[in-house]
């Protein structure tokens, strides 16, 4: 039998009667990340990596939850869990189940490449290897980061000089704070709006090194904000502060900027190429570090992904879940 | 090229109109006539004649990148362009091409005269010389579409920037046949070759949608009102004995219509009409899926002319004596165009008439049955303007008839191009035949991203079967399709085709089975149909 199966709750462990990011309400789940998707309301035990804790507390508010160190290992009728970084946010982690001689490792998000912030992605050794593709296609190809930490500083710069603030959209947690890490020594200073400023503060909370930032406030006004960098999910950029801003440029950070049509969907300035997911190779690299046999794709292009494993030796099969549809990119 | 490729990188970076005329005028005020007017014919849509196929760049294209067929289609559907994919699958060279755009396009000029592998080893080579951005490009060459929203207006207004010429001269200048590997950028600019200039047209006044109370455009007596007729707009020009028939798609579509050709004979000398082009039987306009049989041909057969009989639907004069006069006011153009219509009674020759009304409420009841003339609303022109060029809002309006709906269920959906994974966006509707569904209609636009998240998601969990990136799923989401026209359609399995399908809204209060019969169209199609 399956170590790890899905039935209408999310993906199951049948053996030892425990969920891992369910999208249903469950006794007992493992929590691979905080984002939405991933980590849902109504559970009523949660176990997640110890530095997600403090996330997870400002997300979720009072829950029963418990925390893991990574590579710490806890048994629940005899399978053993154990987090792994998977380098995707700040706290994040794969999740590896092992029992009866096998060992299954269900990724969550990931990346390969080393934002600078996360703790990087540590390749599992397992039999099974249940993979997300959200950027599943040879057409994503990320460009270095610090390649792109350039063109965002050059256009925030640029910006600066013509006196006009910048808006960069970028998922509240995740996202946000690698930028905000990895901009520190940008021409100005960084407000960031509420629902980015509480993330920021959890997640220093969970021991991460995150350099100061301002709270965007309605009291500011325009003088205020001349020079600086604005970082606020899309949905909060509202018509207050277009009216205060008057003239600015805006900009996406995601993976999806890579093409074009994208970008004009978003209808923003500019778009920055930055992900938090793997990109076509990075997949590829994850998939044979950990020597698995058996490659399970879900969330995102499973159905290329498998087909073109299969094609290449593995045995590769598609799982359809409820992942990806409001996750960070 | 290199210079055209920061060009076209800038002209994305921006969605501000002014800044990417500003970027226009920087690139020709910094660039050699050669390439600046190999860069204004691009950009007014003019690219050398196609040497290679798609299905020719793609299988080369997914032989360089090392990947199989399959994938490099899977690939070509999600990001949903071509050139694009081509650019983002191929590895970049070390170095970069620096030859100019005009060498560039003069071999692509040159391509069509060579064999399939003589073309395969000039593509292949031009892509490992070029950068990503210039790869993008340079595919672009050969498929045409740069969708930069860089429309001819914006060009135009930065050459006008750049050469000090005002943008209505600058206008006519670019319109008709000219080929810059056949000119000069001074010679298209400032001195005008003559047999150019006899078949050159006016560009278009193009009227704008009414977006106010008709009551706010003040006292009726001002304005003139006519029936809009859906066939194309064109001009007919005739001038030193020669007949020229434009269309606004800026094409010259004289032969493919003799009999207009015949009428335009029958004109004085420097005349030059602004018009409607419609099918027309017994009066009676046909439908405009009939009237494209026709644009797509180079001749037409006589079988073709009896099916489909063709004439000029006059709504305005540009040039009378071979004098320019659309600075004349509407009314006294209109009054000319009057008295040689009379004058020449040709059966290929309307005028369109003016409608007579006293309230605005006369005309808007006009309007909400304008189909029922077989007319798509009513026009709106001050009995005193000029004849202007492009879409000047104010003084031109177009005030159409609202329009047609129906229910219709969910059959199949495809993931839309280029945007976020699994979003279900394009979708196909059916109409009940007894108990079978029959698709009648596609339909992409409407719905918020949340409604289009949320249907993802059903189709997601409802899928029936998997026809490559097309889903069948279960006949139960119902949606109000609003159109402009239906007509007979033997290409499709309904009989009907649909002018403009899109979804009005989301009947999550219908079920299913209540959604439109086939006989429903059917009935429908039949009330709008001439005989």
């Amino acid at each position: 039998m399956d170590l790890i199966v899905e039935n209408e709750n999310g993906l199951y462990v049948p053996e030892a009667d425990v969920y891992l990011d369910p999208w249903r309400k469950v006794k007992k789940a493992f929590i691979s990340h905080i984002h939405a998707d991933h980590c849902r309301y109504g559970n009523l035990q949660y176990i997640c990596p110890r530095p997600s804790l403090p996330i997870l507390k400002k997300r979720m508010g009072p829950v029963s939850v418990h925390g893991l160190d990574y590579g710490e290992k806890t048994t629940v009728r005899g399978i053993e869990f154990s987090f792994h970084p998977a380098g995707h946010i700040p706290g994040s982690a794969q999740i590896r189940v092992a029992g009866q001689g096998r060992v299954w490792v269900y990724s969550g998000d990931y990346k390969t490449r080393s934002d600078g912030l996360s703790q990087p992605f540590e390749p599992v050794k397992c039999d099974t290897f249940i993979t997300e593709c959200t950027f599943g296609l040879p057409v994503y190809k990320w460009p270095k980061q610090a390649e792109v930490y350039r063109s965002i500083l050059e256009w925030w710069n640029e910006n600066k000089q013509n006196g006009r603030a910048v808006v960069l959209q970028a998922y509240s947690l995740g996202k946000a704070q690698r930028l905000i890490h990895g901009l520190r020594e940008g021409p100005g200073p960084i407000f960031c709006h509420s629902a980015v400023q509480q993330m920021n503060t959890a997640v220093r909370k969970a021991g991460f090194d995150l350099p100061k930032t301002r709270p965007l406030t309605k009291k500011l006004g325009k003088e205020d904000l001349k020079g600086a960098l604005i970082i606020i999910s899309p949905t909060a950029f509202t018509g207050h502060w277009t009216k205060v801003l008057k003239t600015y440029e805006t900009a996406s950070a995601s993976g999806w900027m890579l093409i074009r049509e994208a970008k004009r969907r978003r209808s923003v300035d500019r778009g920055f190429v930055v992900s938090d997911h793997a990109d076509w190779e990075g997949l590829i690299e994850a998939v044979k570090a950990t020597g698995a046999e058996r490659i399970i794709c879900t969330h995102g292009y499973q159905q290329i992904f498998s087909r073109w494993l299969s094609e290449n030796g593995w045995r590769a099969e598609e799982l359809t879940t409820e992942y990806g549809e409001s996750a960070g990119d | 090229m290199k210079r055209f490729c920061r060009l076209i990188d800038r002209l994305d970076t921006t969605t501000d109109t002014n800044k990417k005329v500003a970027y226009l005028a920087e690139f020709f005020d910094r660039t050699e006539d050669a390439d600046k007017l190999q860069a204004v014919a691009l950009l007014s849509g003019r690219r050398p004649v196609r040497a290679v196929s798609g299905k020719q760049l793609r299988s080369w294209a997914a032989d360089e990148s090392g990947i199989s067929d399959w994938l490099f289609e899977e690939c070509y559907a999600i990001v949903g362009d071509l050139a694009e994919t081509i650019a983002l699958l191929l590895p970049n060279p070390a170095g970069e091409s620096s030859d100019s755009l005009s060498s560039w396009l003069l071999r692509l000029r040159n391509l069509k005269k060579k064999n399939g592998e003589e073309k395969r080893t000039f593509i292949v080579g031009a892509w490992s010389s070029l950068s990503k951005s210039g790869k993008f490009v340079f595919n672009k060459l050969i498929t045409g579409g740069f969708r930069i929203g860089v429309s001819q207006k914006l060009m135009v207004r930065a050459l006008a920037k750049h050469t000090g010429l005002t943008e209505n001269e600058l206008a006519h200048r670019l319109m008709g046949n000219w080929d810059p590997f056949e000119t000069s950028f001074k010679q298209l600019i400032y001195d005008r070759d003559e047999s150019v200039r006899l078949s050159s047209p006016y560009p278009f006044y193009l009227a704008s949608p009414l977006d106010v109370l008709p009551e706010e455009l003040g006292d009726g007596d001002q304005w003139l009102a006519e029936f809009k007729w859906d066939g194309i707009r064109s001009q007919m020009i005739a001038r030193e004995g020669r007949v020229f028939l434009w269309s606004r798609g800026e094409e010259l579509i004289t032969s493919s219509h003799p009999e207009l050709e015949e009428l335009g004979k029958s004109l004085p000398d420097g005349t030059v009409i602004d018009g409607e082009l419609v099918a027309l039987k017994k009066g009676v306009p046909l439908s405009f899926n009939l009237m494209q049989k026709r644009l797509n041909r180079k001749r037409v057969s006589a079988a073709l002319m009896r099916e489909v009989p063709v004439a000029l639907i006059a709504y305005d004069l540009l040039e009378w004596n071979s004098e320019d006069i659309r600075e004349k006011p509407l009314y006294e153009r209109r009054e000319i165009l009057l008295s040689l219509y009379n004058q020449l009674n040709h059966p290929k020759l309307l005028y369109s008439d003016a409608i007579t009304w006293n309230q605005w409420e006369e005309l808007e009841e006009m309007r909400v049955h304008a189909r029922e003339y077989y007319s798509e609303g009513i026009m709106l022109k001050r009995r005193d303007s000029t004849y202007e060029s492009g879409r000047k809002r104010g003084v031109w309006w177009k005030w159409k008839t609202d329009p047609l709906l129906i229910d219709g269920v969910l059959m199949y959906a495809m993931p839309g191009k280029g945007k976020r994974t699994n979003l279900f966006t394009d979708y196909t509707f059916g109409a009940w035949d007894g108990d079978r569904l029959i698709p009648f209609a596609k339909a992409y636009s409407g719905l918020t991203d949340e409604e289009f998240r949320s249907i993802s998601s059903f189709v997601r969990r409802n899928t029936l079967e998997r026809h490559g990136p097309v889903r069948a799923v279960k006949a139960d989401l119902v949606f109000e399709l609003a159109f402009e026209g239906i007509a007979p359609s033997a290409r499709h399995k309904s009989g009907v085709a649909l002018r403009f399908p899109r979804m009005r809204r989301w009947r999550k209060d219908k079920p299913a089975s209540e959604a439109c019969t086939l006989e429903e169209l059917h009935v429908l199609m039949k009330k709008f149909q001439p005989e």
